[in-house]
């Protein structure tokens, strides 16, 4: 008999075993969307890909960008828990199971999505009886299967003591197949010297193992477009930069994941403000390097002007693709001051009549208007008595610029008073930039491989819009990951409960470390020098 | 032997009739109008103005220069295509033809992204031919075990191109073998050569230094499509004027 501490038996083991009428409906939703989702595949697998809004030149679309967008999700959990846990940062602790399971679920549909754009899905093994190791696809299906295999080893091996804690832990009632869940899953522990000096050995070869895997498979995805000619992916950077945005990615996921198994579940006591705080730090780090990546990216392609590349860029910075392209840019610089600003503010900011919601939000409205008025459609009069004054002020200063100069002006202005309201909420700050980076990395997706696909060279240049059949994939994939995930923490505690007490083992040892306080100075010299104090 | 075409773009009229006789040899399966429009239209062979995007170059109507080229696979020797395909749907056979089998197509569209000329083409639906036209589809097809290529109806949700008309290859072949006599280079020529109204399109073996393909070859005008991508193509086209 596995003990557990009475605190986390309540919190963790407790809810396991107390299926409420919230479960069963949410599980309900999704189960619905999912079945929406098969039928417009069967729809789409009978009628052919032309059910899809993809055409030629746009071979590629919503599916592939899903497809990157998931498995940079994946990279939330493994890589980020194993970094972690080689390098010994003790705050990891209550959040590596969720990090862990965003992976394995992320991979799988992630996975999925190649397979609903296959053309001939019935040919799938194909790809393992006349695989040719020269295709990027091929790499792709070696490192995505390993990481895979990987990934759910990693999550299984931290699992298995919690697994006979639960085995043993069971209330009165539980149905039997869940109890043969536990001790399969169990393997036996009984929590010996032996035991766990090979699970922690294990877990050790694991994480460092995992971390190259988990480098190569974004990396692969990234030479899948790399290796083409094709303009606007032939680049080098594209390896490491896909390998940044897809952390960042998933550690925006992250944030999402475990602020919501903190508030359903009710776990403030372990998911703290401690994880918040750190985790925001690399969050914030990741944005910045992102950032960097990006600007080295394009700025190239716009140096170069080159007449393949350039209308891929121009496409983004002034065509069809610049509201994806600014959303995503506004969306991380938003991220950033959310993660950043905030933690820059002294507490005395608060005392300044212009850090205030009340302020905040005067100069969002004053901006919306100012936008509004800026871009409002010529037959309105406002509009026109702009473009006479810009034809008067043609020698002096632009109107429209500055009026755009004052919109971003008001923006700093409404960052700057809702900066001490997001410092003193650090979970809603990080949730808030968490949801801006998952939604502006899924655009970055889409400005990488849309506008490539669009502006080819020797077929006239297209545009492309999803139909409801991709539309109705992507939320069923969403929803797929959703359930996956709630079923799966239904079954086992978010939290990994003997990773948590051992914590609080080390921790209780270290508080009991006395450190002396350092000596005076003068009391040094007086020692040094034998002069008793008199 | 090393196949291999060239097109005088001065003799060019373009009057589509090789795109024409193409869709016709190789039962390339017309789209509807609202597919047609989507770009989802199918042309082994095009004919387009070039560039075929307007550039600051192009100029603006009346002060415009245009040309026409017409486009066939390019069967590269470098081909972007057969590096990318996971499964050897398409590859590169002894005489330099890049060739797709359609039983092996898994129709994941990585050659069509690959190819830089666009000459890759996706069967998004399943092929339809209007009553009469069903009924006049080429029978020639190329097939073996775990193959299937040529002009045999593509099903839907595979990648097909420009084969160099590779059955007519084979029929020549086969009629030389049974008239028990050498194959000559000169006895084959893909549907759009025969049919070309201006006779600008050669086709022959390159490797032969003294065929009419490796003359022209060596033209001042020769010129490939997009050099710089490193694909090394062997269809050459003799610059205009």
């Amino acid at each position: 008999m596995l003990k557990v501490d009475p605190r986390d038996k309540e919190k963790l083991i407790d809810p396991l075993f107390r299926t409420g009428p919230r479960f069963q409906w949410a599980v309900v939703a999704l189960l619905a969307v999912i079945g929406w989702g098969v039928y417009m595949y069967v729809r789409q697998l009978v009628f052919g890909l032309g059910e899809t809004g993809m055409t030629r030149p746009d071979y590629w679309g919503v599916y592939m960008v899903n497809f990157i967008f998931f498995i940079g999700i994946s990279h939330a959990g493994t890589l980020i828990s194993a970094i972690l846990r080689v390098t010994g940062a003790e705050w990891r602790r209550p959040i590596t199971r969720v990090a862990e399971a965003i992976t394995a679920f992320a991979l799988v549909v992630g996975t999925l999505q190649i397979i609903i754009d296959m053309g001939r899905p019935d040919r799938l093994m194909f790809v393992i009886l006349h695989g040719r190791l020269q295709s990027p696809i091929l790499w792709d299906v070696v490192s995505v299967t390993a990481y895979f295999l990987g990934s759910v080893t990693y999550l299984y091996l931290p699992l298995m003591p919690d697994a006979a804690i639960l085995r043993d832990n069971c209330p009165e009632g539980t149905p039997a197949w869940q109890r043969t869940l536990y001790t399969v899953l169990a393997l036996g522990w009984k929590g010996t010297r032996t035991q766990w000096e090979r699970l922690e050995k294990a877990i050790a070869v694991m994480a460092v193992i995992i971390i190259p895997v988990a480098i190569s498979v974004h990396t692969i995805i990234s030479w899948i477009l790399a290796t083409t000619v094709q303009p606007g992916w032939h680049s080098s950077i594209f390896g490491p930069y896909f390998v940044v945005g897809a952390i960042f990615s998933g550690i925006g996921a992250l944030f999402i994941a475990m602020t919501a198994v903190r508030k359903v579940l009710g776990l403030e006591q372990y998911i703290g403000p401690r994880q918040y705080r750190n985790l925001g730090l690399l969050f914030a780090t990741m944005n910045a390097i992102w950032a960097y990546f990006t600007y080295a990216e394009q700025l190239s392609i716009a140096a170069g002007q080159q007449l393949d590349e350039f209308p891929v860029l121009a496409s983004k910075l002034w065509g069809e693709f610049a509201p994806s392209f600014w959303v995503m840019v506004a969306l991380m610089v938003v991220a950033f001051w959310v993660l950043v600003i905030p933690k820059l503010l002294p507490a005395s900011a608060e005392r300044v009549p212009v850090f205030r919601p009340r302020y905040a939000l005067a100069s969002a409205t004053l901006a919306v208007v100012v936008a509004l008025v800026l871009i409002s459609p010529q037959r309105f009069p406002v509009s026109l008595a702009l473009n006479a004054a810009q034809q008067i002020a043609l020698t002096g200063p632009a109107v429209r610029t500055l009026g755009w100069a004052v919109v971003v002006l008001l923006m700093v202005g409404m960052g700057l008073g809702i900066s001490p309201w997001l410092k003193a909420r650090p979970v809603t700050a990080s949730v808030i930039a968490a949801g801006c980076v998952v939604v502006g990395m899924y655009l970055e997706r889409w400005n990488i491989i849309v506008p490539t696909m669009t502006h080819p060279r020797l077929i006239p240049y297209a545009l492309y819009s999803p139909t409801l059949t991709e539309a109705s994939l992507t939320a069923a994939s969403l929803a797929l990951f959703g359930l996956m995930f709630l079923v799966f923490f239904k079954l086992f505690p978010a939290v990994s409960i003997w990773e948590v007490a051992e914590g609080r083992v080390i921790e209780e040892a270290e508080s009991k470390i006395v450190i002396p306080a350092p000596e005076p100075t003068e009391a040094r010299r007086m020692r040094q020098w034998g002069i008793k104090k008199g | 032997m090393r196949w291999s075409m060239v097109i005088d773009l001065d003799k060019c009229v373009a009057c589509q009739g090789c795109s024409i006789a193409c869709r016709f040899e190789n039962n390339t399966p017309a789209v509807k109008p609202s597919e047609a429009v989507r770009g989802r239209a199918m042309r082994w062979n095009d004919v387009f103005p070039m560039p075929i995007n307007p550039t600051e170059d192009t100029g603006d109507y009346p002060n415009v220069q245009t040309r026409y080229l017409t486009r066939p696979c390019m069967h590269c020797d470098n081909p972007p295509c057969i590096k990318v395909c996971p499964v050897q749907a398409t590859y590169k056979d002894e005489e330099g033809l890049v060739r797709q089998n359609y039983a092996r197509c898994i129709g994941c569209r990585f050659c069509t992204v690959a190819c830089p000329y666009g000459v890759r083409y996706f069967n998004w639906h399943a092929p339809e031919w209007d009553a009469s036209l069903a009924q006049h589809l080429n029978p020639d097809r190329i097939q073996g075990e775990d193959d299937l290529e040529g002009p045999a109806v593509r099903p839907k949700g595979i990648v097909e191109k420009c084969t160099f008309c590779v059955h007519r290859l084979q029929k020549a072949r086969a009629r030389a073998k049974a008239e028990g006599r050498a194959f000559r280079p000169d006895e084959y020529v893909p549907a759009c050569v025969q049919t070309c109204t201006g006779k600008a399109r050669y086709f022959g073996d390159v490797d032969d230094p003294n065929s009419t393909v490796s003359l022209l070859a060596k033209s001042p005008r020769a010129f490939r499509l997009f050099e710089d991508v490193g694909t090394h193509p062997k269809v050459i086209y003799l610059r205009e004027g």
